[in-house]
This record gives structure tokens, sequence and C-alpha cells, in this order.
């Protein structure tokens, strides 16, 4: 279980707006101008620090969106009773200033090192930032590790990054499963993510894939505790859960 | 100076003294939010045992029934969760670490925490002892909850919450101090909530 401490202090630094863009009616990826960045690990996630005119401040955490290397984004779903979310969705924009500081985890990351080890990738929601990270991570690698995402949304419209998930590379299935509403036409997967869908999408285990899960908890739980009982150990399932008054 | 987020204005608490008990950084909740690395462990209760180690060797164990046969106690604490919910008056029954350790010898001065799918996290004995930790069975009145850490998870409510180990199923007393996961993954040694103390470094 040896792993890569962040090392050093991370100290709050000043971070500008670049661009929010629109990923979803209710989710935004905002790209960030950083001075001192110390580069992150796909998987990782940042602090964010929102400071009101009296001093008062909100603390959040937010997966990081983009890839090692490239100028950072992250990706933030709105909550209707949030506090942070719904000012980073729908209050901000290109200029502004925002307080970060990252990048935090160690455990659930994907490197890129051992590309003979399939990848499985299960994300529920806006539980699909960080691998967005590791599918950009692969690209920018040329990485050849094959990797299965299994992608659990209410409906279409609410697939994050869906057009950059329709160009994905080869060696990269996109499996996705709508929960509560399907286009017409659709000969995709329909409802919850479910044991037949794993048994049909994920990889065998006899392949010793590394799986990573995130997503809210009653997901995770779910398809944790599904994967266990097909048999893929424990120590090769890495999760995240969001949930709670406000999710992350 | 941290500048002004414009147009923010945050959700502040409607109670100042809840506002009292809450750290730098945390937001209250009344859920009880999930956050752990791997799946749930389900270790059937006749197979599970809480020990006492000394560098690894077993000074004492207890099984799961003579666990609930030690005296418990009925403790309610605010527990602070690292990615930031706190949550009030949260009520557990427990045996403390103290009644515990009066079963065993030992000079430690440190404890690694061990739990079911493989989690550690690393505790000074003078945080363990004195009252202020315990293992925890119950949860409000109920038995714990898998996700919550059930069968038994280490409660030691002054520190963030990850160090109040799911899924425990034993301390290991050493002389110096080991980090634990979370610990060698770029949390902070020791997690004062009040001190902030999140990170390494901080």
């Amino acid at each position: 279980m040896a792993g890569t401490a962040v090392r050093g202090r991370l100290t709050w630094q000043v971070a500008t707006v670049d661009e929010v863009r629109e990923e979803t009616a209710s989710v935004r990826t905002i790209a960030l101008s950083v001075p001192d960045w110390a580069g992150h690990k796909a998987g990782q996630h940042l602090d964010v620090r929102l400071t009101a005119e009296d001093g008062y401040t909100a603390e959040r955490s937010y997966s990081i969106a983009s890839a090692p290397g490239e100028p950072l984004a992250i990706t933030v779903e709105r909550l209707d009773d949030g506090e942070v979310s719904p000012y980073l969705t729908e209050e901000l924009r290109a200029g502004d200033e925002i307080e970060i500081r990252g990048p935090i985890g160690g455990y659930f990351v994907w490197t890129g090192d051992n590309a003979a080890t399939p990848l499985l990738l299960v994300a529920g929601g806006s539980g699909v930032v960080p691998f967005r990270s590791m599918l950009r991570h692969r690209h920018n690698l040329g990485s050849e590790a094959p990797i299965r995402l299994l992608y659990s949304a209410r409906s279409l419209p609410d697939v994050i990054y869906r057009r950059e998930l329709e160009r994905a590379d080869a060696g990269v299935a996109i499996i996705y499963t709508l929960t509560r509403q399907q286009p017409p036409g659709w000969t995709g997967h329909a409802g919850r993510l479910d044991r037949r869908l794993l048994t049909e999408a994920a990889w065998p285990a006899e392949q010793d894939p590394l799986i990573f899960v995130c997503g809210p908890t009653p997901f995770v739980e779910a398809v944790a505790s599904g994967l266990t009982e097909l048999g893929y150990p424990a120590r090769r399932i890495k999760t995240e859960r969001f949930g709670g008054a406000e999710a992350p | 100076m941290s500048p002004i987020s414009r147009g923010f204005r945050g959700r502040r608490s409607e109670s100042p003294a809840d506002t009292a008990r809450t750290p730098p950084g945390q937001y209250l909740t009344s859920d009880f939010p999930v956050l752990s690395a791997g799946p749930t462990p389900h270790t059937p209760l006749r197979d599970w045992t809480f020990s006492i180690q000394q560098a690894g060797t077993d000074l004492r164990t207890w099984t799961w029934q003579e666990l609930l046969e030690l005296p418990a106690e009925e403790i309610t604490a605010d527990i602070h969760c690292v990615t930031r919910w706190s949550k009030l008056d949260t009520r557990w029954r427990a045996v403390p670490i103290d009644t515990l350790l009066a079963h065993v010898d030992h000079q430690a001065r440190f404890a690694l925490a061990f739990c079911d799918g493989g989690y550690t996290t690393n505790v000074p004995l003078a945080d363990l002892t004195g009252g202020q930790a315990w293992v925890a069975y119950e949860y409000d009145g109920r038995p714990l909850a898998p996700e919550h850490g059930g069968p038994a998870r280490l409660l030691v409510p002054h520190l963030y919450f990850w160090k109040s180990a799911k899924w425990v199923r034993g301390l290991d007393l050493l002389a110096a101090d080991e980090p634990g996961f979370w610990e060698r993954y770029g949390y902070h040694n020791y997690g004062d909530p009040w001190r902030e103390q999140r990170y390494a470094g901080d």
C-alpha cells in the first residue's frame, strides 16, 4: 500500500479563471491559470476556497478534470442545496479569481506506468471527472493500456464530456447506461448499473484489471460490492465516494 | 490576503453555538456521508476479533462476544471529516480504549490501528487514552452499519474522522510512530481539526 506522498506544504494560491465551459445544464468545466502548479496525477483533486466580503470562507474539494501537464481544470456539478457549487457553476466567470491548493490524494490515481494492465473505470454521474483526466493522460502518453469506462448517467443530456468521449482512442471502450431517460432509438443500456451489466462489461477477473469506481455513495457501494461478489479482489478496487449535504 | 469572491455570500449557520463547535474550513451536515478507499468488507461476526498487538505480536485478543461483554459507554461527540463535513452530537455505544489497554502490559507511545480491507491509521497513545477514544459498535442506538465501519470502528472524535478507522480489528502498539494509509498519501500525521491539520505540512 506504499504510495507517493504529497511532499511539503500545500499552500493556498490565487488562480485566475480562464474559461467557464458548459458541459451539461448543471455542470461546468472551469479552466484555471495558476502561477505555481507543481503538477498532478490523473485522479487527484484540489481544494477551492471562496471568501465573502465580510471574510467568511467556504472550502470544498473537486476532482481535477485535466490530464497531467495540461492547463489546470476542474469540473463542477451544481448541487441545489450546495453552498459552493452554485457559485462556481452560475456566478463565476472568466477573469475572476479563486483560491486553490493541491494536488491532493495519491491513492485514487493512474500513472499510466503499466500499459499491460486493463483498467475498468466505473462512473456514476459527475464521478466521471477523474476518469476524464485518466483518459486524456492515456491519450497524451500514447499509452495502449486497454480501458473500459462504464458510465451511468441519468439521461444522454446529463452525460458530461460527451463529444470528447465519442472521440475516444482505439483501445478505449465507453459503455453508457442511462438510468432515467433514454432517447428514442437508444440501443445502449438502460437502468441501473447492476450485476448483469458488470458481468457483461467488466474485464474477466483472470485479467486482473485495476478498477476505479467514483460516484455518489450508494452507487459506489453497490458497484464495489457487486464487483467483489463477482470475484474481483478488494485490493484491486479503488473507490472515491461523494455524498452528504453537499458532495465535493 | 484572500481575494474576495465577487458575489459570494455563503451559507452561515443560524446558530452561533453550532458555529462555535465547527472547526475552521468545516460545514455542518445532518447526513452521515461515507468515504472509504475501497469496497466495504463484510467479516462474519463469528470470525471477528479485536487484538492488541505489540510490534505485530498479539498481546490480547477478544472475540465479538467478549467485546460486547466488556463495560461500554454511551458517547455523544462531534465528528469532523477532512472532506469538510462536521456532524454534531453523534451518539455511540463503545468500549473505551483505556479498558482494553488495562488488559496488557506495554511501554508503547504510538499505535497503528489495523482494519479489514488493509486500512491503517496511526494515533499517539496519549490520544487514545484518558477517555478520548473508543471501539464503537452502535451508532444512534443501532448496530453500526457496514458502510459506516460496522461491526466496529475506532472512535477518536477529537481528531479528523479518518483516524476513527472503520472495520477496525486491532491496535498495534509501537515504540516509534509509523504513518498509516492516508498519512502516507499526504494527509497530516496528527490531524487536529481545530488547527486544520488536513495535509502534511499544515
